[in-house]
């Protein structure tokens, strides 16, 4: 009914809305009039991407629930009837699969976004944290999406994974049962995983990135200059170097989205097994709890923490190699939380910091890059060394940032963004 | 509305009691959601004792029964496969005395059994929960060490045990494969899952 308060020029649809829910204030808030900075790069692209995966997931997903029977007798057949039985089931579970490894993809160039122009640095500390805590429940997600086609490497990926547990002191062994509720990994374990895989944590993962995009609207968005553009302003309050997100940046992450579904769709198409690292091999046989494959690795996207795990095979304080390289690769994710108060840098972008800065961070990414190759290959006395090596200097681009990033000769910083 | 008139120390205990009182049924209420994660009376059930018949276990044979889903070996240990486990020295294996509770009391000795010839062991790497191959023959070239004396190799992260589950020094599994509980109810008969005591 319309309010006769109201004159009746003011009685559009919207305007009824808008007085019962703030519709075009929260469309103005972070689209129309969002200002973001205008020299965005390529690097910007990934955030949106992430977004579209998301939805990618979501909705690929819920279709599959519709033919996947999540028994550990049925399980694996489900899954080949849907590649065989369900018509473009094949489609909607590759859209799927290779979207896993996309989002871990787009995830990982945007994270290391975060890192080149330090839009972890205040007052983006909470968008950082809330991102990183997206990241942690994208792991958690994906290795428990992993076992759901009940493959070889789905239980045995699962078995090596749960078996982290055991190795912490004392409730070890206690706690990796209730994980799995049984005496191994079986049907239960399946069942409350798929639980959690398309309930539980998908819920986790929607509400924090409502927040991750909540908090980084609050504080606007870094650039690549590493520069605040609140700080200049026009007459009417605009930052002088900010454009609207939309349409600007609407219309420039479209073009973002067509080269990326370009990509996507050629992997879907041509490659939907990504040469054995999307879809590992010994996935195509059921799973046996009575016959470990010849080679165990995790999907690509773990390899460089598993490669951290495994390169600790010696005991030290005590404590024995298997709980040190738990413990080891958990300090590789949790010193990522507190990198916002590691940086003591007076700057936020690489471009302007000194030449250690640089040289840590491309060591950094090499080191992940070698961490990541070597987790997936079988392990050899050289390459545990290397693992070693590249564990080192992982660690070493956060424990000694707090000294090089406040010593370091920095460049002076423009006043208005470069482009 | 002002805090005039209010009694703040009444408002304190109240807020105070109203949250512990909350606290507790939240704890409370988790109690079933946590223990709902324990394992079923249906999966302990099916995690009752197993029998192994080995009439037809020749020596230097191994054979595999399942027990709570994991595998269990019984291996035939011929004469030369004994000598050559209790031959193995100190300083190759990480724990040579068994002193770590990997085994049952009754399963004593370097051969870790209570027949000498007849082994038991869960066939799952104690590093990360892989099943390690069965490499019996001495000198086996894939297992990446000379003087190989048997035993078992494990292909995830390269963990080696000898032929009675005891684990060699300097690989990433830390501990001697374990013995689970097993008794002989009669000569050709092995009951794992069960006590010896309890029988």
């Amino acid at each position: 009914m319309a309010n006769p308060d109201k004159p009746k020029a003011e009685r559009g649809v919207m305007r009824w809305v808008d007085d019962r829910f703030p519709a075009t204030q929260m469309w103005q808030e972070h689209l129309s009039k969002y200002y973001a900075p205008k020299n965005f790069n390529f690097w910007y692209f990934f955030g949106s991407l992430a977004l579209l995966v998301l939805v990618n997931q979501i909705l690929t997903g819920i279709w599959l629930t519709m033919s996947f029977n999540p028994s550990a007798e049925g399980a694996f057949a489900s899954v080949e009837y849907i590649m065989r039985d369900v018509e473009w089931g094949w489609l909607i579970r590759y859209m799927h699969s290779t979207g896993a490894s996309a989002f871990f993809v787009v995830v990982y160039l945007h994270m290391f976004r975060g890192l080149l122009y330090g839009s972890y640095k205040a007052p983006r500390e909470l968008v950082w944290i809330f991102g990183m805590a997206i990241y942690l429940a994208l792991m958690a997600e994906a290795f428990m999406g992993y076992l759901l086609p009940w493959g070889q490497m789905s239980y045995w990926g699962a078995q090596v994974i749960i078996s982290l547990f055991s190795a912490i002191p004392g409730i070890g062994p206690d706690l990796a049962q209730w994980v799995r509720g049984d005496y191994l990994i079986s049907g239960i374990t399946l069942n409350r995983f798929f639980a959690l895989h398309v309930v539980a944590l998908p819920i986790v993962i929607l509400a924090l990135v409502v927040l991750h995009i909540i908090a980084l609207h609050e504080v606007g968005s870094n650039n690549p200059d590493g520069i605040d553009i609140k700080a200049r302003k026009d007459e009417s309050g605009k930052p002088l170097d900010g454009i609207p997100f939309h349409p600007y940046y609407t219309v420039k992450d479209i073009v973002g989205v067509a080269v990326f579904l370009f990509v996507f769709c050629a992997v879907i198409f041509y490659f939907p097994e990504g040469g054995g690292y999307f879809l590992e091999k010994p996935n195509f046989e059921p799973a046996n709890p009575l016959k470990t494959p010849d080679h165990i690795a995790p999907v690509w996207y773990f390899t460089p923490f598993y490669a951290i795990l495994r390169a600790i095979n010696f005991s030290l304080f005590g404590l024995d190699a298997k709980f040190l390289g738990v413990v080891c690769m958990g300090a590789a994710i949790a010193v990522l939380f507190v990198l916002p108060w590691l940086d003591r840098s007076p700057v936020r972008s690489i471009r302007y910091k000194g030449w250690v800065s640089k040289l840590m961070l491309t060591l950094f990414a090499l080191s992940f890059i070698v961490l990541g190759v070597l987790g997936v290959l079988p392990p050899t006395a050289a390459r545990t060394v290397l693992a070693q090596l590249c564990t080192v200097l992982y660690f070493a681009f956060f424990l000694l940032m707090p000294f090089y990033s406040r010593w370091e000769k920095t460049k002076p910083v423009p006043e208005r963004v470069t482009g | 509305m002002t805090d005039s008139g209010v009694n703040k120390g009444r408002r304190r205990f109240l807020v105070g009691a109203t949250s512990v009182v909350g606290a507790a049924g939240a704890v409370g209420v988790a109690v079933p959601f946590l223990s709902s994660w324990q394992p079923s009376a249906r999966a302990r059930a099916a995690g009752a004792p197993v029998k192994a018949d080995i009439s037809k276990l020749e020596p230097g044979q191994r054979m595999t029964v399942e027990w709570r889903g994991r595998p269990v070996w019984v291996l035939y240990r011929t004469p030369e496969m004994i000598e050559r486990t209790e031959a193995l020295g100190g300083e190759l294996l990480a724990d040579p005395g068994s002193e770590e509770p990997q085994q049952p009391g009754y399963a004593g000795g370097p051969l870790r059994a209570i027949r000498p010839e007849i082994g038991v062991l869960i066939g799952i790497c104690t590093h990360l929960g892989c099943s390690p191959l069965f490499k019996p023959d001495p000198g086996a070239d894939d297992v990446g060490v000379a003087d190989w004396p048997g035993g078992f190799f494990c292909p995830c992260h390269g963990s080696r045990f000898d032929l009675a589950g005891r684990v060699f020094a300097n690989v990433p599994a830390p501990l001697n494969l374990e013995v689970p509980p097993y008794r002989f109810e009669s000569d050709d008969v092995i009951v794992v899952g069960e006590d010896e005591e309890t029988a």
